[in-house]
Protein backbone atom coordinates (compact mmCIF):
# COMPACT_ATOMS: atom_id res chain seq x y z
CA UNK A 1 0.00 0.00 0.00
CA UNK A 2 0.88 3.75 -0.50
CA UNK A 3 1.04 6.25 2.58
CA UNK A 4 1.95 9.59 1.39
CA UNK A 5 2.78 12.29 3.66
CA UNK A 6 1.50 15.76 3.40
CA UNK A 7 0.68 19.01 5.18
CA UNK A 8 -0.44 22.25 3.21
CA UNK A 9 2.09 24.74 6.21
CA UNK A 10 5.38 23.45 5.81
CA UNK A 11 7.73 22.65 8.85
CA UNK A 12 5.28 20.58 10.80
CA UNK A 13 7.08 17.85 10.63
CA UNK A 14 6.00 15.46 7.57
CA UNK A 15 9.78 14.32 7.81
CA UNK A 16 9.83 13.49 10.78
CA UNK A 17 6.51 11.55 10.69
CA UNK A 18 7.39 9.98 7.45
CA UNK A 19 10.90 8.54 8.66
CA UNK A 20 9.91 7.77 12.29
CA UNK A 21 7.01 5.30 10.91
CA UNK A 22 9.34 4.21 8.21
CA UNK A 23 11.64 2.88 11.15
CA UNK A 24 8.41 1.39 12.85
CA UNK A 25 7.18 -0.57 10.74
CA UNK A 26 8.57 -3.63 8.49
CA UNK A 27 8.74 -4.16 4.24
CA UNK A 28 9.26 -0.28 3.65
CA UNK A 29 10.21 1.51 0.85
CA UNK A 30 10.71 5.62 0.98
CA UNK A 31 10.44 8.13 -1.62
CA UNK A 32 10.85 11.28 -0.66
CA UNK A 33 9.25 13.57 -3.33
CA UNK A 34 9.88 16.70 -1.87
CA UNK A 35 12.42 17.78 -4.01
CA UNK A 36 12.92 21.11 -4.11
CA UNK A 37 14.36 20.42 -0.91
CA UNK A 38 14.85 16.64 0.34
CA UNK A 39 15.29 15.94 3.72
CA UNK A 40 14.63 12.84 4.60
CA UNK A 41 17.68 11.27 3.60
CA UNK A 42 19.69 13.23 6.36
CA UNK A 43 17.69 11.08 8.59
CA UNK A 44 17.78 7.62 7.21
CA UNK A 45 21.43 8.54 6.10
CA UNK A 46 21.08 5.28 2.91
CA UNK A 47 23.79 4.06 1.53
CA UNK A 48 22.85 5.08 -2.09
CA UNK A 49 23.77 2.62 -4.97
CA UNK A 50 22.46 3.85 -7.79
CA UNK A 51 22.54 7.49 -9.56
CA UNK A 52 19.94 8.74 -12.44
CA UNK A 53 20.22 11.81 -14.23
CA UNK A 54 16.16 12.97 -14.53
CA UNK A 55 15.79 14.70 -17.87
CA UNK A 56 12.48 16.36 -19.83
CA UNK A 57 12.56 15.91 -23.04
CA UNK A 58 12.38 19.10 -25.07
CA UNK A 59 12.46 20.21 -28.78
CA UNK A 60 15.67 21.05 -30.94
CA UNK A 61 15.27 22.23 -34.45
CA UNK A 62 17.31 21.46 -37.41
CA UNK A 63 17.40 24.60 -39.27
CA UNK A 64 18.03 23.09 -42.07
CA UNK A 65 14.60 21.49 -42.74
CA UNK A 66 12.76 24.49 -41.01
CA UNK A 67 11.30 26.93 -42.74
CA UNK A 68 9.85 29.12 -40.13
CA UNK A 69 6.29 28.86 -40.82
CA UNK A 70 5.52 29.68 -37.10
CA UNK A 71 3.49 26.35 -36.32
CA UNK A 72 5.23 25.17 -33.14
CA UNK A 73 5.23 28.58 -31.87
CA UNK A 74 1.46 28.23 -32.44
CA UNK A 75 1.21 24.61 -30.93
CA UNK A 76 3.19 25.83 -27.49
CA UNK A 77 0.98 26.53 -25.12
CA UNK A 78 3.57 27.54 -22.66
CA UNK A 79 5.19 30.13 -25.34
CA UNK A 80 8.73 28.07 -24.79
CA UNK A 81 8.84 28.64 -28.77
CA UNK A 82 10.12 32.22 -30.88
CA UNK A 83 10.17 31.98 -34.40
CA UNK A 84 11.49 34.93 -36.61
CA UNK A 85 10.55 34.13 -40.28
CA UNK A 86 12.76 35.19 -43.40
CA UNK A 87 12.87 39.17 -43.72
CA UNK A 88 14.48 40.54 -47.05
CA UNK A 89 17.63 39.71 -46.97
CA UNK A 90 18.03 37.84 -43.44
CA UNK A 91 17.62 34.49 -42.73
CA UNK A 92 15.05 33.46 -40.01
CA UNK A 93 15.70 31.80 -36.97
CA UNK A 94 13.92 29.66 -34.09
CA UNK A 95 14.53 30.16 -30.50
CA UNK A 96 13.64 27.89 -27.57
CA UNK A 97 13.49 28.87 -23.73
CA UNK A 98 14.12 25.28 -22.35
CA UNK A 99 13.03 26.79 -18.83
CA UNK A 100 9.79 27.62 -19.78
CA UNK A 101 8.96 23.90 -21.68
CA UNK A 102 6.66 21.44 -20.08
CA UNK A 103 7.99 18.39 -22.69
CA UNK A 104 4.60 18.03 -23.97
CA UNK A 105 5.74 17.29 -27.48
CA UNK A 106 3.40 19.16 -29.59
CA UNK A 107 5.85 21.05 -31.17
CA UNK A 108 7.44 18.32 -32.60
CA UNK A 109 4.43 16.18 -32.89
CA UNK A 110 3.25 18.84 -35.61
CA UNK A 111 5.66 20.41 -37.15
CA UNK A 112 5.13 20.55 -41.11
CA UNK A 113 8.63 19.47 -41.98
CA UNK A 114 9.02 17.23 -39.55
CA UNK A 115 12.73 19.27 -38.25
CA UNK A 116 12.34 19.32 -34.99
CA UNK A 117 13.35 16.46 -32.63
CA UNK A 118 13.96 15.98 -28.87
CA UNK A 119 17.34 16.21 -26.78
CA UNK A 120 16.98 15.20 -23.11
CA UNK A 121 17.76 18.43 -20.36
CA UNK A 122 18.73 17.24 -17.25
CA UNK A 123 16.36 18.92 -14.33
CA UNK A 124 17.32 16.91 -11.79
CA UNK A 125 19.29 13.71 -10.07
CA UNK A 126 17.33 10.33 -8.74
CA UNK A 127 19.47 8.25 -6.13
CA UNK A 128 18.37 5.17 -4.56
CA UNK A 129 19.87 3.44 -1.65
CA UNK A 130 19.32 1.05 1.31
CA UNK A 131 18.98 2.24 4.92
CA UNK A 132 18.75 -0.86 7.13
CA UNK A 133 15.84 -2.97 5.14
CA UNK A 134 14.20 0.43 3.97
CA UNK A 135 14.46 0.66 0.33
CA UNK A 136 14.94 4.44 0.13
CA UNK A 137 14.95 6.96 -3.28
CA UNK A 138 14.87 10.45 -3.31
CA UNK A 139 15.08 13.20 -6.71
CA UNK A 140 17.06 16.54 -6.25
CA UNK A 141 15.61 19.42 -8.21
CA UNK A 142 18.62 21.33 -9.95
CA UNK A 143 19.18 24.52 -8.86
CA UNK A 144 17.42 27.74 -11.09
CA UNK A 145 15.25 25.10 -12.57
CA UNK A 146 11.28 25.58 -11.71
CA UNK A 147 9.64 22.55 -12.99
CA UNK A 148 9.57 20.21 -10.06
CA UNK A 149 6.05 17.86 -11.64
CA UNK A 150 8.56 16.18 -14.02
CA UNK A 151 10.91 15.13 -11.38
CA UNK A 152 8.33 14.10 -8.91
CA UNK A 153 6.86 11.72 -11.44
CA UNK A 154 10.12 10.23 -12.20
CA UNK A 155 10.70 9.40 -8.46
CA UNK A 156 7.35 7.70 -8.61
CA UNK A 157 8.14 5.49 -10.78
CA UNK A 158 10.59 3.73 -8.97
CA UNK A 159 7.23 2.25 -6.42
CA UNK A 160 7.50 -1.12 -5.75
CA UNK A 161 4.27 -1.64 -4.91
CA UNK A 162 3.98 -5.52 -2.68
CA UNK A 163 6.79 -2.79 -0.03
CA UNK A 164 4.82 -0.56 2.31
CA UNK A 165 5.20 2.90 0.19
CA UNK A 166 6.04 5.97 2.52
CA UNK A 167 5.91 9.18 0.71
CA UNK A 168 7.18 12.28 1.51
CA UNK A 169 5.56 15.17 0.48
CA UNK A 170 6.67 18.94 -0.33
CA UNK A 171 4.38 21.39 1.42
CA UNK A 172 1.71 23.45 0.01
CA UNK A 173 -1.41 22.63 -2.18
CA UNK A 174 -0.39 23.11 -5.73
CA UNK A 175 0.94 20.99 -8.17
CA UNK A 176 4.22 19.53 -6.54
CA UNK A 177 1.80 17.88 -3.70
CA UNK A 178 -0.32 16.90 -6.61
CA UNK A 179 1.45 15.08 -8.00
CA UNK A 180 3.94 13.28 -5.22
CA UNK A 181 0.35 12.54 -3.19
CA UNK A 182 -1.66 11.11 -6.29
CA UNK A 183 -2.69 7.27 -6.24
CA UNK A 184 -1.91 7.23 -2.62
CA UNK A 185 -4.00 4.96 -0.79
CA UNK A 186 -3.96 6.70 2.45
CA UNK A 187 -2.68 10.32 3.29
CA UNK A 188 -1.37 11.31 6.51
CA UNK A 189 -2.12 15.14 7.08
CA UNK A 190 0.76 16.60 9.03
CA UNK A 191 -0.32 20.00 11.26
CA UNK A 192 0.46 21.94 14.42
CA UNK A 193 -2.49 23.01 16.55
CA UNK A 194 -2.16 26.92 15.85
CA UNK A 195 -4.39 28.82 13.17
CA UNK A 196 -1.02 28.84 10.66
CA UNK A 197 -1.43 25.10 11.41
CA UNK A 198 -5.53 25.10 11.09
CA UNK A 199 -5.28 27.47 8.04
CA UNK A 200 -3.23 25.38 6.19
CA UNK A 201 -4.81 21.82 7.08
CA UNK A 202 -8.21 23.07 6.06
CA UNK A 203 -6.29 23.78 2.30
CA UNK A 204 -4.73 20.40 2.39
CA UNK A 205 -8.28 18.64 2.92
CA UNK A 206 -9.66 20.49 0.89
CA UNK A 207 -6.93 19.08 -1.78
CA UNK A 208 -7.10 15.36 -0.81
CA UNK A 209 -10.66 15.38 -0.58
CA UNK A 210 -10.62 16.85 -4.06
CA UNK A 211 -8.25 13.99 -4.69
CA UNK A 212 -10.73 11.05 -2.82
CA UNK A 213 -7.80 9.76 -0.65
CA UNK A 214 -9.08 8.58 2.60
CA UNK A 215 -7.06 10.24 5.06
CA UNK A 216 -6.29 11.16 8.95
CA UNK A 217 -3.70 13.79 10.64
CA UNK A 218 -1.11 13.67 13.10
CA UNK A 219 -1.00 16.84 15.59
CA UNK A 220 2.71 17.80 16.22
CA UNK A 221 3.98 19.79 18.97
CA UNK A 222 0.35 19.05 19.97
CA UNK A 223 0.84 21.33 23.01
CA UNK A 224 1.64 24.54 21.87
CA UNK A 225 -1.49 26.96 20.16
CA UNK A 226 -5.10 26.40 20.84
CA UNK A 227 -7.82 23.94 20.22
CA UNK A 228 -8.83 25.39 16.72
CA UNK A 229 -7.58 21.87 15.06
CA UNK A 230 -9.30 19.52 17.62
CA UNK A 231 -12.39 21.41 17.00
CA UNK A 232 -12.31 21.46 13.16
CA UNK A 233 -11.22 17.42 12.95
CA UNK A 234 -14.19 16.54 15.20
CA UNK A 235 -16.78 18.77 13.34
CA UNK A 236 -15.43 16.79 9.78
CA UNK A 237 -14.77 13.81 11.80
CA UNK A 238 -11.59 13.39 10.68
CA UNK A 239 -9.43 10.76 12.38
CA UNK A 240 -6.22 12.11 14.65
CA UNK A 241 -3.93 9.32 14.32
CA UNK A 242 -1.15 10.64 16.19
CA UNK A 243 -0.16 13.66 19.02
CA UNK A 244 3.14 14.24 19.63
CA UNK A 245 3.64 16.67 22.50
CA UNK A 246 6.48 19.38 21.92
CA UNK A 247 9.87 17.99 23.47
CA UNK A 248 12.98 19.63 23.42
CA UNK A 249 14.43 15.95 23.17
CA UNK A 250 13.02 15.44 20.21
CA UNK A 251 13.24 18.81 19.08
CA UNK A 252 16.89 18.28 19.73
CA UNK A 253 17.15 14.89 18.09
CA UNK A 254 15.63 15.81 15.14
CA UNK A 255 18.20 18.94 14.64
CA UNK A 256 21.07 16.15 14.79
CA UNK A 257 19.33 14.05 12.54
CA UNK A 258 18.04 11.20 14.48
CA UNK A 259 14.92 9.84 13.76
CA UNK A 260 13.45 9.95 17.16
CA UNK A 261 11.92 6.22 17.50
CA UNK A 262 15.58 5.01 18.05
CA UNK A 263 16.02 7.06 21.43
CA UNK A 264 12.29 7.19 22.37
CA UNK A 265 11.46 3.61 21.87
CA UNK A 266 7.89 3.75 22.98
CA UNK A 267 7.16 5.68 19.90
CA UNK A 268 7.67 2.81 17.95
CA UNK A 269 4.86 1.00 19.05
CA UNK A 270 2.57 4.10 18.82
CA UNK A 271 3.73 4.10 15.25
CA UNK A 272 3.22 0.53 14.56
CA UNK A 273 -0.22 1.29 16.14
CA UNK A 274 -0.90 4.08 13.72
CA UNK A 275 0.18 2.35 10.53
CA UNK A 276 -2.38 -0.90 11.77
CA UNK A 277 -5.14 1.73 12.20
CA UNK A 278 -4.62 3.28 8.92
CA UNK A 279 -4.96 -0.06 7.26
CA UNK A 280 -8.16 -0.65 9.40
CA UNK A 281 -9.73 2.65 8.10
CA UNK A 282 -9.15 1.84 4.72
CA UNK A 283 -10.14 -2.02 4.92
CA UNK A 284 -6.44 -3.12 3.92
CA UNK A 285 -6.03 -6.63 4.70
CA UNK A 286 -2.94 -8.54 3.49
CA UNK A 287 -1.98 -6.45 0.46
CA UNK A 288 -5.38 -6.34 -0.63
CA UNK A 289 -8.49 -3.90 -0.25
CA UNK A 290 -11.88 -5.57 0.98
CA UNK B 1 11.98 51.40 -3.07
CA UNK B 2 13.35 48.97 -1.51
CA UNK B 3 12.33 44.99 -2.09
CA UNK B 4 13.19 42.60 0.61
CA UNK B 5 11.52 39.35 0.36
CA UNK B 6 11.78 36.48 3.17
CA UNK B 7 12.00 33.05 2.42
CA UNK B 8 13.51 29.76 4.07
CA UNK B 9 14.30 26.96 1.93
CA UNK B 10 12.33 24.65 4.77
CA UNK B 11 9.23 25.39 5.50
CA UNK B 12 7.85 26.44 8.86
CA UNK B 13 11.27 28.49 10.01
CA UNK B 14 9.70 31.23 10.77
CA UNK B 15 9.16 33.39 7.77
CA UNK B 16 5.67 34.63 8.18
CA UNK B 17 6.01 35.81 11.71
CA UNK B 18 8.87 37.42 11.06
CA UNK B 19 7.50 39.58 7.88
CA UNK B 20 4.56 40.29 10.06
CA UNK B 21 6.87 41.77 12.86
CA UNK B 22 8.46 43.74 10.10
CA UNK B 23 5.05 44.83 8.75
CA UNK B 24 4.95 46.51 12.20
CA UNK B 25 8.37 47.53 12.77
CA UNK B 26 8.57 49.40 9.08
CA UNK B 27 7.33 52.72 7.56
CA UNK B 28 5.86 53.87 4.59
CA UNK B 29 5.61 50.41 3.04
CA UNK B 30 3.47 47.96 1.15
CA UNK B 31 3.39 43.73 2.49
CA UNK B 32 3.09 41.21 -0.01
CA UNK B 33 2.35 37.49 0.84
CA UNK B 34 3.52 35.47 -1.88
CA UNK B 35 3.29 32.10 -0.31
CA UNK B 36 -0.25 31.77 -2.24
CA UNK B 37 -0.91 28.14 -2.00
CA UNK B 38 -0.68 28.74 2.21
CA UNK B 39 -0.68 31.88 2.62
CA UNK B 40 -1.09 32.87 6.49
CA UNK B 41 0.12 36.33 6.79
CA UNK B 42 -3.29 37.85 6.42
CA UNK B 43 -4.24 35.93 9.77
CA UNK B 44 -1.51 38.48 11.54
CA UNK B 45 -2.32 41.36 9.52
CA UNK B 46 -6.02 40.94 9.16
CA UNK B 47 -6.85 42.76 6.09
CA UNK B 48 -9.58 44.45 4.86
CA UNK B 49 -10.30 43.35 0.90
CA UNK B 50 -10.84 46.66 -0.76
CA UNK B 51 -10.04 45.21 -4.44
CA UNK B 52 -10.80 41.45 -5.48
CA UNK B 53 -9.31 40.37 -8.99
CA UNK B 54 -9.57 37.05 -10.58
CA UNK B 55 -6.49 34.98 -11.82
CA UNK B 56 -7.13 33.27 -15.01
CA UNK B 57 -4.19 31.24 -16.07
CA UNK B 58 -3.93 28.36 -18.63
CA UNK B 59 -6.61 25.52 -19.81
CA UNK B 60 -7.52 22.27 -19.13
CA UNK B 61 -8.67 20.02 -21.86
CA UNK B 62 -12.48 18.25 -20.98
CA UNK B 63 -13.51 15.18 -23.54
CA UNK B 64 -16.93 15.61 -24.83
CA UNK B 65 -18.41 11.87 -24.31
CA UNK B 66 -20.97 12.58 -26.91
CA UNK B 67 -18.46 12.50 -29.77
CA UNK B 68 -15.77 10.63 -28.43
CA UNK B 69 -15.30 7.15 -30.28
CA UNK B 70 -12.62 5.94 -27.70
CA UNK B 71 -9.79 5.94 -30.46
CA UNK B 72 -7.08 6.10 -27.82
CA UNK B 73 -5.25 9.19 -30.08
CA UNK B 74 -5.38 11.26 -27.02
CA UNK B 75 -4.35 8.81 -24.70
CA UNK B 76 -0.82 8.07 -26.82
CA UNK B 77 0.08 11.88 -26.91
CA UNK B 78 -0.53 12.90 -23.75
CA UNK B 79 3.02 13.24 -21.83
CA UNK B 80 1.31 13.88 -18.18
CA UNK B 81 -1.00 10.86 -17.82
CA UNK B 82 -3.65 13.26 -17.32
CA UNK B 83 -6.27 11.12 -19.64
CA UNK B 84 -7.72 7.89 -17.89
CA UNK B 85 -8.34 4.42 -19.78
CA UNK B 86 -11.85 5.14 -19.90
CA UNK B 87 -11.62 8.80 -21.32
CA UNK B 88 -11.49 11.07 -18.47
CA UNK B 89 -9.43 13.92 -18.28
CA UNK B 90 -7.91 14.22 -14.63
CA UNK B 91 -7.99 18.64 -14.26
CA UNK B 92 -5.50 17.80 -11.58
CA UNK B 93 -2.82 16.50 -13.93
CA UNK B 94 -3.60 18.14 -17.24
CA UNK B 95 -0.59 20.81 -17.81
CA UNK B 96 -3.13 22.25 -20.66
CA UNK B 97 -0.71 21.79 -23.82
CA UNK B 98 -3.80 21.30 -25.51
CA UNK B 99 -2.14 18.03 -28.13
CA UNK B 100 -4.80 15.86 -26.97
CA UNK B 101 -7.35 18.36 -28.39
CA UNK B 102 -5.27 18.71 -31.27
CA UNK B 103 -4.70 15.07 -32.68
CA UNK B 104 -8.61 14.47 -31.89
CA UNK B 105 -9.92 13.07 -34.92
CA UNK B 106 -13.67 13.64 -33.73
CA UNK B 107 -12.85 17.07 -32.54
CA UNK B 108 -13.95 15.85 -29.15
CA UNK B 109 -11.42 17.49 -27.03
CA UNK B 110 -12.22 21.21 -26.01
CA UNK B 111 -9.85 23.50 -23.97
CA UNK B 112 -11.63 25.35 -21.20
CA UNK B 113 -9.77 28.36 -19.27
CA UNK B 114 -8.98 27.88 -16.10
CA UNK B 115 -9.91 30.13 -13.01
CA UNK B 116 -7.00 29.08 -10.98
CA UNK B 117 -7.43 31.69 -7.99
CA UNK B 118 -7.86 35.06 -6.76
CA UNK B 119 -5.44 38.01 -5.40
CA UNK B 120 -6.74 40.99 -3.35
CA UNK B 121 -5.53 44.75 -2.86
CA UNK B 122 -6.16 45.08 1.23
CA UNK B 123 -5.93 47.85 3.87
CA UNK B 124 -4.44 46.43 7.50
CA UNK B 125 -3.65 48.67 10.08
CA UNK B 126 0.10 48.66 9.11
CA UNK B 127 -0.67 49.83 5.21
CA UNK B 128 -1.34 48.12 2.17
CA UNK B 129 -1.32 44.12 1.48
CA UNK B 130 -1.20 42.20 -1.82
CA UNK B 131 -2.17 38.53 -1.25
CA UNK B 132 -3.70 36.15 -3.08
CA UNK B 133 -5.45 32.57 -2.57
CA UNK B 134 -4.17 30.39 -5.36
CA UNK B 135 -7.26 27.76 -6.05
CA UNK B 136 -6.91 24.16 -4.66
CA UNK B 137 -4.92 22.05 -6.57
CA UNK B 138 -4.22 24.98 -9.24
CA UNK B 139 -0.80 25.33 -11.02
CA UNK B 140 1.14 28.29 -11.80
CA UNK B 141 1.79 29.42 -8.58
CA UNK B 142 4.87 30.95 -10.32
CA UNK B 143 2.52 33.88 -12.41
CA UNK B 144 0.35 34.17 -9.37
CA UNK B 145 3.27 35.41 -7.79
CA UNK B 146 4.59 37.34 -10.48
CA UNK B 147 0.95 39.03 -10.57
CA UNK B 148 0.37 39.95 -6.76
CA UNK B 149 4.32 41.21 -7.10
CA UNK B 150 3.85 43.51 -9.93
CA UNK B 151 0.88 44.44 -7.69
CA UNK B 152 2.62 45.49 -5.45
CA UNK B 153 5.28 47.37 -7.29
CA UNK B 154 2.79 49.56 -8.61
CA UNK B 155 1.36 50.77 -5.24
CA UNK B 156 4.70 51.40 -4.01
CA UNK B 157 5.39 53.78 -6.93
CA UNK B 158 2.64 55.20 -6.77
CA UNK B 159 2.36 56.43 -3.24
CA UNK B 160 6.39 56.44 -3.32
CA UNK B 161 6.52 53.77 -0.65
CA UNK B 162 10.01 52.97 0.80
CA UNK B 163 9.52 49.40 1.17
CA UNK B 164 7.58 46.69 -0.58
CA UNK B 165 8.65 43.32 2.03
CA UNK B 166 7.33 40.63 0.85
CA UNK B 167 6.76 36.96 2.52
CA UNK B 168 7.88 34.03 0.20
CA UNK B 169 7.38 30.48 -0.41
CA UNK B 170 9.12 27.58 0.69
CA UNK B 171 11.11 25.15 -1.62
CA UNK B 172 13.38 26.74 -3.90
CA UNK B 173 10.95 25.81 -7.42
CA UNK B 174 8.84 28.23 -9.38
CA UNK B 175 7.56 30.05 -6.62
CA UNK B 176 10.69 30.84 -5.23
CA UNK B 177 11.92 32.02 -8.41
CA UNK B 178 9.58 34.33 -8.94
CA UNK B 179 9.44 35.81 -5.55
CA UNK B 180 13.28 36.39 -5.51
CA UNK B 181 13.61 37.84 -9.28
CA UNK B 182 14.83 41.35 -8.81
CA UNK B 183 14.65 41.78 -4.83
CA UNK B 184 17.14 44.34 -3.21
CA UNK B 185 17.38 41.87 -0.28
CA UNK B 186 16.71 38.39 0.31
CA UNK B 187 16.80 37.31 3.90
CA UNK B 188 16.71 33.29 4.44
CA UNK B 189 15.35 32.47 8.01
CA UNK B 190 16.68 29.02 9.17
CA UNK B 191 16.84 27.14 11.83
CA UNK B 192 19.91 24.68 13.23
CA UNK B 193 18.77 21.36 12.58
CA UNK B 194 20.27 19.72 9.74
CA UNK B 195 17.39 19.66 7.80
CA UNK B 196 17.18 23.71 7.88
CA UNK B 197 21.16 23.66 7.04
CA UNK B 198 20.80 21.82 4.20
CA UNK B 199 17.55 23.86 2.62
CA UNK B 200 19.41 27.31 3.29
CA UNK B 201 22.03 26.03 1.80
CA UNK B 202 20.04 25.41 -1.85
CA UNK B 203 18.18 28.12 -1.14
CA UNK B 204 20.86 30.57 -0.86
CA UNK B 205 22.66 29.08 -4.11
CA UNK B 206 19.13 30.03 -6.04
CA UNK B 207 19.18 33.42 -4.58
CA UNK B 208 23.43 33.95 -5.45
CA UNK B 209 22.22 31.99 -9.01
CA UNK B 210 20.05 34.55 -9.78
CA UNK B 211 22.86 37.70 -8.18
CA UNK B 212 20.45 38.75 -4.80
CA UNK B 213 22.33 40.42 -2.27
CA UNK B 214 21.33 37.53 0.84
CA UNK B 215 21.27 37.53 4.21
CA UNK B 216 20.57 34.91 7.20
CA UNK B 217 18.70 35.06 10.19
CA UNK B 218 19.32 31.80 12.62
CA UNK B 219 16.14 31.08 14.59
CA UNK B 220 15.93 29.28 17.49
CA UNK B 221 19.65 29.11 17.67
CA UNK B 222 19.07 28.28 21.07
CA UNK B 223 17.85 24.59 20.30
CA UNK B 224 21.10 23.54 19.06
CA UNK B 225 24.15 25.81 19.68
CA UNK B 226 26.69 23.58 17.79
CA UNK B 227 24.67 23.93 14.89
CA UNK B 228 23.87 27.10 15.24
CA UNK B 229 28.09 27.59 15.00
CA UNK B 230 28.14 25.43 12.01
CA UNK B 231 25.59 27.71 9.80
CA UNK B 232 27.72 30.93 11.08
CA UNK B 233 30.53 29.06 9.79
CA UNK B 234 28.81 28.05 6.11
CA UNK B 235 27.85 31.71 5.87
CA UNK B 236 31.13 33.09 6.62
CA UNK B 237 32.71 30.68 3.77
CA UNK B 238 29.92 31.86 1.73
CA UNK B 239 30.56 35.36 2.66
CA UNK B 240 26.70 35.66 3.05
CA UNK B 241 25.99 37.34 6.66
CA UNK B 242 24.44 36.18 9.67
CA UNK B 243 22.12 39.51 11.06
CA UNK B 244 20.86 37.74 14.09
CA UNK B 245 20.44 34.95 15.96
CA UNK B 246 16.80 34.48 17.49
CA UNK B 247 16.38 32.06 20.62
CA UNK B 248 13.34 29.78 20.81
CA UNK B 249 10.46 31.30 22.29
CA UNK B 250 7.06 30.14 23.25
CA UNK B 251 6.19 33.67 22.90
CA UNK B 252 5.88 33.09 18.95
CA UNK B 253 2.99 30.55 18.95
CA UNK B 254 1.45 32.72 21.98
CA UNK B 255 1.24 35.20 20.04
CA UNK B 256 -0.03 33.39 16.22
CA UNK B 257 -2.53 32.79 18.82
CA UNK B 258 -3.81 35.78 19.39
CA UNK B 259 -3.09 36.43 15.47
CA UNK B 260 -1.04 39.73 16.57
CA UNK B 261 2.71 40.42 15.17
CA UNK B 262 5.06 39.14 17.51
CA UNK B 263 6.69 42.86 18.39
CA UNK B 264 3.25 43.89 19.29
CA UNK B 265 2.93 40.62 21.52
CA UNK B 266 6.03 41.12 23.43
CA UNK B 267 8.36 43.97 23.63
CA UNK B 268 10.90 41.81 25.43
CA UNK B 269 13.26 38.84 24.54
CA UNK B 270 12.86 37.74 21.34
CA UNK B 271 10.30 40.45 20.11
CA UNK B 272 13.22 43.32 21.18
CA UNK B 273 15.88 40.71 18.91
CA UNK B 274 13.70 41.68 15.96
CA UNK B 275 13.34 45.61 16.35
CA UNK B 276 17.13 45.38 16.64
CA UNK B 277 16.99 43.42 13.36
CA UNK B 278 14.97 45.58 11.44
CA UNK B 279 17.54 48.72 12.26
CA UNK B 280 20.17 46.58 10.57
CA UNK B 281 18.61 45.74 7.58
CA UNK B 282 16.18 48.99 6.58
Amino acid sequence: MIISVASGKGGTGKTTVAVNLALSIKNVQFLDCDVEEPNAHLFLKPKMHSIKIATIPIPQVDESLCNYCGKCREICAYNAIAVFSDEDNKKGSVLIFPHLCHGCGGCKLFCPQNAISEVDKEIGVIEAGISRDIQFVHGKLNIGEIMSPPLIRQVKQYIYRSRNVIIDAPPGTSCPVIGSVKGSDFCILVTEPTPFGLHDLVLAVEVIEKMKIPFGVVINRSDIGDGGVDNFCRSKNIPILMRIPFDKDIAFLYSNGIPFVTEKKEYLQKFADMFEAIQALIGWRGGRMQ
Amino acid sequence: MKQIVVISGKGGTGKTVLTASFASLAENKVMVDCDVDAADLHLLLKPEIRERYEFRSGVTAKINREVCKECGECLSVCRFEAISRDFVVDPISCEGCAVCSRVCPEGAIFMEENVSGEWYISDTKYGPLVHAKLGIAEENSGKLVTQVRQAARVIAEKYNMDYVIIDGPPGIGCPVIAALTGVDLALIVTEPTLSGMHDMGRVAQVSKHFGIPTKVIINKYDLNLKNSETIKEICKQADIEVVALLPFSRQVSESIVQGIPLVEFSKNGIAEDIAVLWERIK
